[in-house]
């Protein structure tokens, strides 16, 4: 017999036994159809990236080709190297947080391993997870994966998309178990400082929710910094806070995460991490131990290059008449369109080959508007809002 | 950063960008931005705007090198006076004083091998401070005033991504 299947051929891919309901039951990735649609054509400019374009620094590559020439690719301990999470502790204090490495830190494989450790370590069959949108994409299904069902709490353009006490209670957050967040957003890109936050945290509290938030997109801000729900009087004991190297070291393909919280919930989440993963992997981490030494330059030059094409972009939307909120943090602006999103989004594409993501595959906030990461050069933003300018004036 | 710096980072980086697209990058309007250029300009804080050239994309010959010079001052004649001579030639395309085993890095540029061998032979060997000369041809070039000449680059992100 051969490697190929019995009959000489390789089988139509049809299984004879059937898939978990819970496979059956995730609905497919919003933004598979568009991915789809976009590889189909050439000479399209993609605003649909949702990674940096630029590389790892070097230093940081460097140390992880150091680490594999010496072999050095073992496990390491399940919550990660020592160093790293000393380090990432040590980096954290930029930001109010204060964990302990020992205990209350712990290195997954990208921050959506993170957020899906603490989806089961936190939620019950049952239990109810609010998702500020619009929202990564991820957080619905993780929630369902858990058992758990997914509200929506649709934050609002004329809030600046902050999630607010009113729309957290007009959702009926109140009776939920969990709440998710992600400031500096994906994908709109606005941020919320402390004293907007206050009033989420005031809600947590009053209605005794654990509060995950995904904080990846901290070091890129450019009006002004980072606050964390987390430093806020009552929170840290009930915040599980995830950041990674994925967007401020470019890092993305590399896969490193990682989450902090009070022990006993990264202690519950490393219960799990134990026998999914193990430990995240060994030479993404050398690599990013050395990018928290000394890659910050790398960093600041990067957030300076977004914010001019930030900027840039923003500026471009103005003048063909768009409504913008005018982000402030992460990559991407997240205009209002005419019409419906997904319509406009495909014209774009069909017509000007600009690809962009229509803002309902980001949940019910997001519709009505798309999501377009400023993550190209210059030269290619340029092109890409003349072709956008001549498409909305043909509308 | 201050608006001087930023502009001066975005001329760095593209110089041929209209004053409108810095004006939109850097949250000016285009009358700003262009005071500011012309002040960098009289200052002499901006001395030109160049095209990088990858040469081996260019039809026809062109030869590169390094010409490392060390130089015997007197009295009457101090580092700038030499500069001042060298510093005439077209095919001296940069100049500078360095500390180290020799005194001054020159870069030069010219149509042929032979034409750089007899600019350093004819031109520089024979001024009377210049003591010793080492001439580097350059081989191949891989960076050129910040900007890397990778012909194989390619963006291998996905064109949709979460």
């Amino acid at each position: 017999m051969t490697g190929d299947s019995p009959n000489g051929e390789h089988g139509d891919g049809e299984a004879a036994v059937p898939l978990s309901a819970r496979a059956e039951n995730t609905p497919p990735s919003g933004i598979r159809r568009f991915f789809e649609l976009a590889e189909e054509r050439e000479d399209v400019i993609s605003l649909g990236v949702g990674e940096p374009d630029f590389s790892v620094p070097w230093a940081a590559r460097q140390a992880a080709i150091d680490s594999l020439e010496r072999g050095r690719t073992s496990y390491t301990s399940n919550r990660g190297l020592r160093e790293l999470r000393a380090a990432i502790a040590d980096h954290q204090t930029r930001w109010g947080h204060d964990y302990d490495p020992a205990d209350e830190v712990l290195v997954t494989t990208g921050v959506s391993e993170g957020v899906d450790l603490a989806m089961r370590a936190l939620v019950d069959p049952g239990d109810t997870v609010a998702i500020a949108e619009p929202a990564y994409i991820s957080y619905g299904p993780n929630t369902l994966f858990s058992g758990g069902d997914p509200l929506p709490v649709p934050t609002r353009p004329e809030d600046g998309f902050m999630l607010t006490y009113d729309v957290l209670d007009e959702a009926g957050a109140a009776d939920a178990d969990v709440l998710i967040l992600c400031y500096p957003n994906n994908p709109t890109g606005a941020i919320m400082r402390e004293d907007d936050l206050q009033e989420v945290a005031a809600f947590a509290i009053e209605h005794d929710l654990a509060v995950l938030s995904d904080e990846v997109y901290a070091a890129l801000t450019y009006d002004g910094g980072h606050d964390s729900i987390a430093t806020i009087d009552g929170m840290r004991e009930r915040t599980v806070v995830f950041n990674g190297f994925s967007k401020a070291y470019a890092m993305t393909g590399l896969r490193l995460g990682y989450a902090m919280g009070p022990t006993d919930l990264v202690d519950g989440m490393n219960r799990i991490h134990q026998y999914t993963m193990l430990s995240a992997p060994t030479t993404p981490q050398h690599a990013a131990l050395e990018a928290l030494r000394s890659c910050e330059s790398d960093v600041e030059d990067m957030v300076g290059e977004y914010n001019r094409r930030r900027r840039f972009v923003l500026s471009r939307l103005d003048e063909m008449g768009l409504d913008c909120y005018p982000a402030q943090g992460a990559f991407y602006v997240f205009p209002e369109v005419p019409g419906d999103d997904e319509d406009f989004a495909e014209g774009l594409l069909n017509e000007e080959g600009v690809a962009v993501v229509p803002g309902n595959v980001f949940g019910d906030g997001g519709v009505g508007h798309v999501r377009m990461s400023y993550a190209r050069s210059m030269s290619e933003l340029r092109q890409a809002m003349d072709r956008m300018e001549s498409y909305v004036r043909s509308l | 950063m201050d608006a001087r710096h930023e502009l001066l980072d975005a001329l760095l980086d593209d110089a041929r960008q209209s004053s409108a697209d810095l004006a939109r990058q850097l949250g000016m309007d285009e009358a700003e931005v262009d005071a500011l250029i012309d002040d960098f300009e009289s200052e002499g804080v901006v001395r030109g705007y160049q095209a990088v050239v990858d040469w081996r994309e260019v039809e026809g010959e062109h030869v590169q090198a390094e010409l490392e010079l060390n130089v015997e001052l007197d009295r009457e004649t101090g580092y700038r006076d030499i500069a001042g001579r060298i510093a005439q030639h077209p095919e001296v395309r940069s100049l500078r004083l360095v500390s180290g085993d020799y005194d001054f890095a020159v870069d030069l540029e010219a149509d042929s091998l032979d034409a750089i061998n007899q600019f350093v032979s004819e031109r520089i060997a024979p001024i009377p401070e210049v003591t010793q000369t080492v001439t580097h041809f350059v081989m191949d070039v891989y960076k050129e005033r910040g900007i890397t000449f990778d012909r194989d680059r390619d963006d291998d992100r996905l064109s949709i991504s979460p």
